[in-house]
């Protein structure tokens, strides 16, 4: 049985995932988005514990009867894909036992591994955190290739998918982010839902007691007007 | 049909016996729709609630008492009618001859009565006084038996919260018997009963029974002339659904004149009214929107209860309560649900007159009931918090289906059963005073066996259960001797004949003990086993205070390792209670529940070895102690499912908050995940939650400027109660508890 780090458990998730959610939040990310809310996740061991998959499915089944026909298990982070063997002799374990799974990742990594943990997967929450390539390099560290490929992949596996992108001011606060958002939707039969999240910043204390800089901590969170104003671009998939 | 008031019901053994629940069974029609239906208030009602609103602010100006009537003893028939506003109420009746105005009731104790008075400026007349010098009350009885140990108990605050003073509350009248077969037709039960009785050999039980049915005959006699005064004849049936709400109010409002027990809950109302309600709307002599009125002038009502208490109450119950818990919901024997439209008039009340702490509005939650039902509860709760839940699934094979809550989390047959109230034991300061050998070091009192201090640098698990082992079946059997005392006494010097007289006159007894502090002495347990607890010592060798170092599991974390030494704690307390007998033959019950004494039951005990500091809050009832839950909201929900309910018959309580923001994005949402997490937590077999979704930022908000929330509501701990009624200290507690958050 395979082993891995995890920084730490929520057992009441609604926001990730549909339902009521056990959500097990993976350590170490290859990325270093600027809006990161989790920024001591990024580190491959940090203060994470190690569990085994059986221990991490044990604990998700003990709220089995919170979940009913929508809830789950959610695999976040951090970047679950970095420990997908990990993450999939949870998922395999999950399953067996009646228990949905739902994979919360930046699509940044695509290998073997990953590929077979997409085979026990029930549903992907894709982050597309930029709809430029450029943006993608400047704010992620990756390009915007990866993601999308990954889409691709979900979309021939046919795994239910949700698109998720944090809606940063003067980053991609307008229209036209949005508006190419809904086209890669459109190209991809397997994505039936839409989240735009809101920046937030009530992370800034975790940078500050890592003691490094947050970088996108200098700009405003949207208003609720602007958030309503872009969701309305996207009303088939909310 | 024997009675024409009965007429358009259907048949049944209700008709021959007194038996409200078959009544209801026979003819009550389950609503499974959702909340479209229901009516808003009316500007009759509007315009009504407007002026309680208005005595709710004059009440808070002048310190939390309105008025007091010191000149008067409370009682059925002691004052001339009041109202509110006589020509536009639909249901009448008030306990003194003005709203708000409270009276006193010495009966329980005269030294509370006049200590009342003189905290809110009043002095109790000398006609009072002059007339309880020679009639011994519940308090006086009860401190002529008392031993030295018992008085000990009480002074060090081991025990607490006794009802030795005033009066125990916790019965509830079958107030729903008046309506059905009017007074005359009850009065004629209870005679047969007597006369039954004199067959029987006459021994002490079978002479207290007779006179307290001699009692409870007289004590019917005047709830009629009550209701005569207001110009209602109460003798025979009700006619209509007015009738039978204003009859079953008229019960509980004697009731309550009768006595100022600390709990007095009205039962389980709502259906039963509903089949009134469905039966003018056939006859087209009630429409939806006048059904709503009867039912918001019913509740306005029971918002203006009041009875008159000590600072010191108050420090133990905070926020001036009176427990008017309305069991709502809960499935059927047959399985049909026990939900109808009036389930959700009485809900709806919370909207047509705004949110407020009473009635004690508890949903009886099943899996089964209607998904519609289920939905507006939840959002009720979002959207108020003001209501409970506890677990009929798991309350239906015990009691059947016509129980209902006293207090907060108390279930009993209603009209069947009965309990003795007992208030709690401080499970923390019994572990002090244990590895103390007998010495309680906040009062200085030695009390209990007497042996060395434990020794040595670090507190082993094994020895401080041994310590246990001796001092927990001492405390119990000290306990259970003290209730037997007190509820001997109330017996005999304050009997609550009106509330029996609408109970069988044979009824099963609960004796209801509890423990405050489980999770604290928990948590010390798993530190004292788990990581380093080095004893700290005064000067004279007694433990004081503690140094915990090293990690250990902690309650609210779904760790089986501390989990387990909750549980067990909770059966090893029932099980030594078990041991000594009680009053009545009743039956040991348990709960753990603190009201708001967790408060000063903390201040009053010495710092713990799981790091909670001298004279810190307790967690209220069941609750993982502040910020200890690391794994989020159902991690704690599943630690607290793990107590049982066979051992703590008389309620598990908890009280959970949450912000809205981690229930889910949008309102539907939120709506949809609180319905689960009931539903999950409830399947794992957990008996009580008290939901709040709101900000700890809305209570801090409250706390600086309390005049802008004057209506804000909050659940504490098996009730609710207006924020703004809380002593500076208990706000400060409540803003300190758990808040699950989204992460």
């Amino acid at each position: 049985m395979s082993k891995g780090y995890i920084h730490s458990f929520q057992s009441l998730g609604t926001v990730d995932g549909p339902g009521v959610r056990f959500v097990a939040f993976f350590q170490g990310c290859n990325l270093r988005c600027k809006c990161c809310h989790n920024p001591d996740t990024w580190a491959k061991v940090g203060n994470a514990k190690e569990y085994t998959a059986e221990e991490v499915a044990d604990k998700a089944l003990r709220y089995k009867e919170y979940f009913k026909d929508n809830g789950g298990i959610t695999l976040s982070g951090g970047e679950p894909l970095l420990q997908a063997d990990f993450a999939k002799d949870i998922f395999a374990l999950s399953k067996q036992r009646g228990i949905n799974t739902c994979l919360d990742t930046s699509g940044s990594v695509l290998n073997d591994k990953v590929m077979e943990l997409l085979e026990v997967t029930d549903r992907v929450l894709l982050d597309i955190k930029y709809t430029e390539d450029a943006l993608y390099w400047e704010n992620a560290g990756c390009s915007m290739g990866i993601p999308l490929k990954f889409l691709g992949v979900l979309n021939d596996k046919g795994i239910p998918t949700t698109l998720r992108q944090v809606i940063i001011p003067t980053i991609n606060d307008n229209e036209d982010n949005i508006k190419k958002l809904y086209d890669i939707a459109k190209e991809h039969r397997c994505v039936d839902k839409i989240e735009l999240l809101p920046f937030h910043k009530i992370c800034q204390t975790k940078y500050d007691e890592m003691k490094i800089p947050f970088p996108f901590g200098c700009l405003p969170t949207p208003s609720k007007e602007k958030m309503e104003f872009l969701k309305s671009f996207i009303k088939e998939y909310l | 049909m024997e009675n024409k008031n009965w007429i358009g019901f259907k048949e049944g053994v209700w008709c021959d016996e007194i038996n409200v629940r078959d009544f209801i069974q026979t003819n009550y029609k389950e609503y499974t729709g959702d909340d479209s239906f229901l009516s808003g208030a009316t500007q009759r009602t509007d315009a009504l609630m407007k002026k309680v609103e208005g005595l709710f602010v004059l009440e808070r100006q002048f310190g939390g008492v309105l008025d007091i009537d010191t000149a008067t003893v409370s009682s059925l028939t002691s004052y001339s009618p009041g109202y509110i506003d006589k020509e536009n109420e639909l249901i009448v009746g008030m306990q003194t001859n003005r709203p708000l105005k409270r009276g006193v009731n010495p009966f329980g104790g005269i030294r509370m009565a006049r200590q009342a008075c003189k905290a809110y400026g009043y002095k109790l007349s000398d006609k009072i006084e002059e007339e309880f010098k020679y009639r011994t009350t519940h308090n006086d009885g009860v401190f002529r038996a008392y031993t030295d140990e018992m008085r000990a108990a009480r002074k060090c605050h081991v025990i607490t919260g006794l009802p030795d003073a005033y009066g125990r509350g916790r019965i509830i009248g079958d107030y729903r018997r008046v309506a059905l077969y009017g007074v005359d037709k009850l009065i004629e039960e209870k005679q047969k009963d007597k006369a039954k009785l004199a067959a029987e050999s006459f021994d002490s039980p079978q002479i207290r029974l007779d006179e307290e049915l001699y009692q409870q005959i007289a004590f019917l006699g005047k709830m009629k002339e009550m209701a005569m005064m207001y110009g209602f004849d109460i003798s025979l049936p009700a006619e209509n659904a007015r009738e039978a709400i204003q009859w079953t109010y008229f019960a509980y409002l004697a009731a309550i004149k009768e006595q100022n027990g600390a709990a007095m809950s009205l039962g389980r109302v709502s259906t039963f009214f509903d089949i009134y309600i469905e039966r003018d709307m056939a006859n087209g002599v009630l429409t939806e929107e006048g059904a709503q009125e009867l039912m918001d002038d019913f509740v306005m009502k029971l918002r203006i209860a009041r009875h008159l208490r000590t600072p010191e109450y108050n420090e133990l119950f905070g926020g001036d309560p009176m427990w008017i818990t309305e069991a709502v919901g809960g499935v059927g024997e047959d399985g049909r649900t026990l939900v109808t439209k009036n389930s959700f008039r009485v809900l709806n009340t919370l909207y047509t007159l705004g949110s407020s702490p009473e009635p004690n509005l508890t949903i009886l939650w099943s899996v089964n009931l209607p998904e519609n039902f289920k939905k507006f509860c939840a959002k009720v709760s979002k959207d108020t918090n003001s209501i409970q839940y506890e677990n009929d699934d798991l309350m239906r094979p015990i009691y059947g289906d016509d129980y209902a809550i006293a207090c907060c989390v108390s279930a009993m047959k209603v009209g069947k059963q009965m309990q003795f109230f007992g208030a709690r034991c401080n499970l923390p300061k019994l572990m002090l005073i244990a590895i103390n050998g007998g010495y309680d070091t906040t009062s200085g009192i030695h009390i209990g066996p007497q042996m060395p201090v434990l020794e040595g640098d670090k507190l082993t698990y094994d020895a401080v259960m041994e310590r246990l082992d001796v001092y927990l079946p001492w405390l119990s059997h000290l306990y259970v001797n003290t209730m037997n005392i007190i509820h001997y006494m109330h017996d005999k010097y304050a009997y609550e004949k009106t509330q029996m007289a609408l109970h069988d006159t044979y009824v099963d007894r609960f004796m209801a003990f509890g423990v405050a502090g489980l999770s604290v002495i928990t948590d010390s347990l798993s530190a004292i086993k788990y990581a380093n607890v080095k004893p700290l010592r005064d000067e004279e060798g007694y433990i004081v205070d503690f140094e915990t170092t090293g990690e250990f599991p902690k309650f609210g974390n779904d760790d089986d390792r501390v989990d387990s030494l909750a549980k067990d704690m909770t059966h090893k307390v029932i099980t030594e209670l078990r041991k000594t007998n009680t009053y009545r033959n009743s039956i040991h019950t348990l709960s753990v529940l603190t009201i708001t004494s967790n408060v000063m039951y903390g201040k009053n005990t010495a710092a713990t070895p799981d790091g909670r500091k001298a004279g810190e809050a307790f967690a209220p009832g069941a609750n993982p102690m502040h910020n200890r839950e690391e794994n989020g909201a159902l991690a704690s929900l599943n630690s607290i499912a793990k107590l049982s309910y066979d051992d703590c018959r008389d309620g598990i309580s908890n009280t959970f908050s949450i912000t809205p923001d981690a229930l889910g994005k949008t309102e539907s949402e939120q709506v949809e995940n609180l319905v689960t997490i009931l539903d999950g937590y409830f399947a794992k077999m957990a008996h009580h939650i008290n939901v709040n979704v709101m900000t700890r930022e809305t209570l801090m908000k409250a706390y600086e400027n309390p005049e802008a929330y004057p209506n804000l509501t909050i659940r504490v701990s098996g009730y609710a109660v207006h924020f703004n009624k809380l002593s500076r200290e208990q706000q400060r507690e409540v803003i300190s508890r758990t808040f699950h958050e989204a992460v």
